[in-house]
């Protein structure tokens, strides 16, 4: 097989599957094949894909974040809670939870370069956290009335065509290429490739491999609280409880897309694909109405399996061919 | 030689949890003023407490760090189990009330499904060798949607006496599920000790590549470890639908994993494998439930347990390092 | 001749209970492929280590043309003009040819790339080493020599004066070789110094122009290619000097007994790629075959052969006259076969666990779990073997990581002897033990012959094979190159053998075929 089309592969898988998905959803429902639902794909799945997006830079790097959910949850009750009863101004609410999010990523990440704790173990912990300061702030939604809030919920962009492109939805396009450009046009984002695929080699070749871990979990802990803050626009209100789970729709959006869950390859064009290949399921599972949603999360799960094994078949034909040494870690 | 003693010291697996336990029985009787916390009364010949409370509440901990400590003792870890619990619990509600099955043949149906269960984990480690995080995610994901799927989406209550009597009745005084949980570790315990499974479970964490080439069947250990924990998960589930005498796929055994792997760290078997005490695990798992009786006592709500119980199980993790601990030892060495 | 490009003058370096290196001296010019040459244990590794600045050493210096340096870390040996390429490529193969060459100097401003001028810059220094390769190719695509050629073009980026190549050409074919040789004499035209780790002789005397051989961390010698026949440079690495006095016959110490009847184990054509070349073997009960060959001549891989941890590509296995399939170690050990391994610490320990659990485990993990070994019959095991091996250790539940080396190997040895095994292959069990435990080791595989079983004994050390084998298999470049009777050959008889002296089946020679300086 030609170098550039086997690495690609997962890619094509993605868009194929999200073709043939759209297209079949369209066919079984009426009034599913338009742009209106298409967009509102990226509606819906909004507070998801802006942490797959983040996600994907962390599993780039070949780890892994589990507080995702939680931070999202944080972040609308910390932000509505500063709102509503202490009369901060949005803007300022906002920015103190991306930068409480930053933190808490920060700090996970020194734990996992400095101490050499797994991943799991310390963003399991930090999903504890979060959740739990959520909760501390209050167990209650609310609501958040502030007219500058309220503007933004309601507000959506119409470049004409009858697209209704809302805040969310273009909060995960800005996030998209963002998340492209530094996976594809900054060192930090090639040397998070480098470091998921080979730690050893990495270090060997001289680069930040401390400070790029660091700045990954920070990255994305941040994003997590962005996202959290789309989720209080898109919803209006702030909820402890929001994004239980979250976290694991978001790995499976960046596994669908074609990243390798261990690491060290993949693309931001595939968690893309990814979102909206899980938009297509929601929406289709939204359209039937007599599916249980639980399939949403068996589709899914299946995807990650599916996923996972055609990774794992690739591999064992690159590492044939060449040393393998470093896929050993898999 | 203080350094030996140091050394032997940090390493009794059970001393450290103890140790935690017995300073929160503490706190509880100084914020008390009272020697309540520890009081047991008899009425209806049933023991009652907080002490028993904790025995109880915490079984369902113990008893998924049970095959948490297998699987992490083979160098793995199983994230499914939550996702597990909810499927043995949803598939035992659905056969009793929808299908009036016996007792027995429910509660067997759903252990078989989640033992099953942990062999597609296992199966996917050991033979296609993925990684432990990346194989139960998997199930993680989709286990909980199939649980929904069994009940439909809904919470179904159970309303039968021989069910409810896991979760809630007594035995010889003392809490079925307690006893029904001591009782296992101790036949888990003992068939690993008396044959030689507990030595070959050890030695594929300790070593795999050398235990293959010993003549080891490791992959065939391995799935073991993880059909116990998907067993262990799934009774967990059982419990707790008998507790709240209902059984909910959305919320049954959510968060179940990092209680579980926090039980058995504490507990002294070590992220990386090998060496592995059961006891260890069992009194981790207390800790864990002391800990969140202890806050509902002194008055912390419970929605925000989980932000003391994640800052202890950071510095447990800290300690056990490889950094904190080398750091700790010229802290040791040094004359002060 | 000018001054050298690269001096190390007495260069000492020691880790606890070891001399790696003593006052060695190492020069090479520039515009020269020199070869460093040695057995496992000689220094080679460490003298390279502490050249690229991965140790430091305890004495002596270092000078690169005419400038005294003292790396102290790879990325500094690297700007003194030190760049290293080891066996195993360290890019990332995940990542494009042009990314892993340009890695850590992407061209760019703040932090963002500019891919032109990234593109650019690889695809020049690949054309500098004259390599047609995709640069947009994913590395882990391509063959390990190409890989190696990346790594290579990488290195030279830099403004690079000494190029290290690590055995880099240990996994590569003879066409990749060649090619790697052009790249490596192209470079040598323009001026680089080249210092060339190998273990294949065909190769030094294709390639290079100067020779220094270590042993035991002490420098042998510096010699001219043309002027070092094949047989004394493997001499004077394996501490041997020819004529000097007859060494004993294979088998005197241990006598011969002859077998009747089928081989207890038998290989027709075994085969593995890229490990060892179709190979026929017997081994009898109460015979010990000595395995020789240098290093990379295919030893450790026949053995894992045998023993099935590696599949057969090709070939039969008879044991005691029935064909098998041995498919796993856990297939082998059920034969009646046991193996220790030459790398105790992967593939033979249990850290954690206790002398008694390392000892019994083989034995219990053929009896299967149920079957149990009561805690008696454990601990008599464990004193049976204690006293008989001489295990010095404080008890059989002391962890077995506080023992020694020497007493490690013997408990390995002991886990397969509890077993009560047939044949019994020993890769190299005197490795880096004391000279007493290796003298104990020698007696104790006596003994297992004279009780009855087949020995498969694989040594470097050519006087250990001779000393205690009565029959010497042969294997030169992962071939079987020739087979030596009780009592027919000497020492001399095998060197001459395992440098590619007199042969069997002469190989085909490959289009690089050294230089011959037979006299």
């Amino acid at each position: 097989m030609k170098t550039s089309s086997r690495r690609n592969l997962p890619l094509f898988a993605t868009a194929v599957i999200f073709a043939v998905l759209f297209v079949c959803a369209g066919v079984m429902y009426d009034g599913f094949f338009s742009t209106r639902v298409l967009v509102n794909l990226f509606t819906d799945t909004a507070v998801t894909g802006i942490t797959a997006v983040g996600m994907t830079l962390v599993i780039f790097s070949g780890g892994i974040d589990l507080s995702v959910g939680a931070v999202v949850g944080f972040t609308t009750i910390f932000t509505a809670t500063l709102i509503q009863k202490h009369g901060v101004h949005p803007v300022l609410a906002a920015a103190s939870a991306v930068a409480l999010g930053a933190a808490l990523g920060a700090f996970m990440g020194t734990l996992i370069q400095v101490f050499k704790q797994p991943p799991f173990l310390v963003t399991l912990a930090g999903m504890f956290l979060a959740r739990g300061a959520a909760w501390w702030i209050s167990t209650e939604s609310t609501e958040i009335t502030h007219p500058f809030f309220v503007h933004l919920s309601g507000y959506a962009w119409e470049p004409g065509g009858g697209l209704r492109l809302t805040v969310a939805a273009l909060a995960v396009f800005a996030a998209l290429a963002v998340g492209y450009v530094i996976a594809q046009h900054t060192r930090f984002g090639r040397n998070l490739l480098a470091l998921g695929g080979s730690e050893q080699s990495a270090l060997l070749m001289g680069l930040p491999v401390g400070a790029t871990r660091i700045g990954v979990y920070t990255l994305n802990s941040a994003g997590a609280a962005l996202a959290g803050i789309v989720a209080a626009i898109y919803s209006g209100s702030g909820n402890p409880s929001q994004g239980v789970g979250l976290e694991l729709d978001a790995i499976a959006i960046v596994v669908i897309g074609g990243t390798l869950l261990s690491g060290g390859r993949g693309h931001m064009l595939g968690t893309f694909f990814g979102i909206l290949i899980f938009g297509t399921i929601q929406s289709a599972l939204l359209f039937d109405g007599r599916l249980s949603p639980a399939w949403g999360r068996i589709v899914v799960g299946l995807l990650l399996l599916g996923f996972i094994l055609l990774q794992r078949i690739m591999l064992r034909g690159v590492s044939r061919r060449g040393d393998g040494g470093s896929f050993l870690k898999l | 030689m203080s350094e030996a003693q140091a050394h032997s010291f940090w390493r009794s697996p059970v001393i450290w949890p103890l140790a935690g336990i017995l300073a929160l029985v503490l706190a509880n009787l100084l914020h008390d003023r009272s020697v309540a916390f520890l009081s047991v009364t008899v009425s209806d010949g049933h023991l009652y407490g907080s002490l028993i409370d904790i025995f109880s509440q915490g079984s369902r901990c113990m008893l998924v760090a049970l095959g948490m400590t297998l699987v992490i003792a083979v160098s793995g870890v199983d994230l499914a189990v939550g996702s597990i619990m909810a499927i043995g619990g949803a598939l035992a509600a659905i056969l009793l009330t929808q299908h009036s099955a016996p007792l027995v043949l429910a509660v067997a149906a759903a252990l078989a499904v989640t033992a099953a269960a942990g062999l597609t984990s296992g199966l996917l480690v050991a033979g296609l060798r993925l990684q432990p995080i990346v194989a139960t995610l998997i199930l993680m994901v989709a286990g909980r949607g199939v649980a929904q799927l069994i009940t439909d989406g809904n919470v179904v209550t159970i309303q039968r006496p021989g069910f409810e009597f896991l979760g809630n009745g007594y035995l010889i005084g003392l809490p079925f599920s307690a006893v029904l949980v001591a009782v296992l570790y101790l036949i888990v315990n003992t068939v690993l000790r008396r044959s030689a499974l507990g030595l070959f479970i050890e030695a594929a964490g300790d070593n795999e590549t050398a235990s293959r080439f010993a003549g080891l069947a490791v992959a065939r250990v391995k799935c073991l470890a993880y059909v116990a924990s998907g067993f262990c998960a799934g009774l967990a589930g059982l419990l707790a639908a008998s507790n709240i005498r209902a059984a909910d796929p959305l919320t049954s055994g959510t968060n179940m994993e990092l209680d579980a792997i926090f039980a058995v760290v504490v507990g002294g078997t070590a992220l990386t494998g090998g060496r592995f005490s059961l006891l260890g695990s069992w009194i981790g798992a207390l800790l864990l439930q002391t800990l969140t009786v202890t806050m509902y006592n002194l008055g912390v709500a419970p929605a925000v347990a989980p932000v003391p119980k994640a800052l202890l199980i950071i510095g447990v993790c800290l300690l056990q390092s490889e950094k904190s601990r080398r750091w700790l030892g010229g802290l040791w060495r040094k004359p002060v | 001749m000018t001054e050298p490009l690269l001096a190390m003058r007495g260069i000492g370096k020691r880790f606890p209970g070891v001399v790696a290196l003593n006052g060695v001296d190492f020069s090479v010019r520039a515009g020269e492929i020199h070869a460093l040459l040695g057995e496992n244990g000689a220094g080679k590794s460490t003298l390279i280590k502490v050249l690229t600045g991965v140790y430091e050493s305890d004495a002596g210096a270092i000078s690169l043309a005419g400038r005294r340096i003292a790396p102290a870390t790879p990325k500094d040996a690297e700007h003194c003009g030190i760049s290293t390429v080891y066996q195993e490529v360290n890019l990332v193969p995940s990542l494009s040819v042009a990314e892993n060459i340009m890695l850590g100097r992407q061209p760019g401003r703040l932090g963002f790339l500019n891919w032109r001028a990234l593109r650019q810059h690889a695809r020049a220094a690949l054309a500098r080493l004259e390599i047609d390769c995709d640069i947009d190719a994913e590395l882990g695509s391509l063959s390990v020599a190409l890989q190696q050629m990346v790594a290579i073009a990488r290195a030279l980026d830099l403004r690079a004066r000494l190029l290290v190549l690590d055995e880099p050409t240990a996994s590569l074919d003879e066409k990749e070789v060649a090619e790697l040789f052009a790249v490596m004499r192209r470079l040598r035209g323009e001026g680089l110094g080249i210092v060339f780790v190998t273990h294949f002789l065909e190769q030094v005397y294709a390639v290079t122009d100067r020779i220094t051989v270590l042993r035991n961390g002490e420098l042998v010698g510096e010699y001219a290619t043309t002027g070092l026949p094949r047989l004394s440079l493997v001499g004077k690495m394996l501490g041997r000097e020819i004529v000097a006095e007859p060494a004993p016959p294979i088998g005197a110490k241990t006598g011969s007994v002859e077998q009747v009847g089928p081989p207890l184990f038998a290989a027709r054509g075994l085969a593995r790629r890229g490990g060892i070349h179709p190979l026929d073997l017997d081994l009898r009960r109460g015979e010990i075959v000595g395995l020789a060959g240098l290093l990379g001549s295919g030893r450790t891989e026949t053995a894992r052969l045998i023993f099935g941890i590696d599949r057969a590509d090709a070939g039969e296995v008879r044991v005691r006259g029935t064909s098998v399939k041995l498919a796993s170690a856990r297939d082998a050990a059920r034969q009646g076969f046991a193996f220790c391994s030459e790398d105790r610490k992967i593939e033979g320990i249990l850290p954690n666990l206790s002398v008694r659990e390392n000892l019994v485990f083989a034995l219990q993990a053929k009896q299967g779990a149920w079957r149990v070994l009561g805690r008696a019959e454990q601990l008599r095991l464990c004193d049976h073997y204690i006293t008989a091996l001489r295990i010095k250790t404080p008890g059989p539940d002391a962890p077995i990581r506080n023992l020694s080396g020497g007493n490690q190997q013997k408990v390995l040895l002991a886990r397969w002897l509890a077993t009560q095994p047939e044949l019994i292959i020993l890769d190299e069990p005197t490795r880096g033990i004391d000279v007493g435990a290796k003298a104990e080791i020698e007696q104790i595989i006596a003994k297992l012959r004279a009780d009855g079983l087949a020995v498969l004994f694989i040594s470097s050390e050519i006087e250990e094979v001779v000393r205690n084998s009565t029959r010497v298999v042969v294997l030169r470049e992962r071939r079987r190159v020739g087979e030596f009777a009780a009592g027919e050959a000497t020492a001399d008889k095998l060197m001459a053998a395992m440098a590619g002296g007199h042969i069997e089946h002469e190989p085909p020679d490959s289009d690089f075929s050294p230089r011959r300086d037979t006299k």
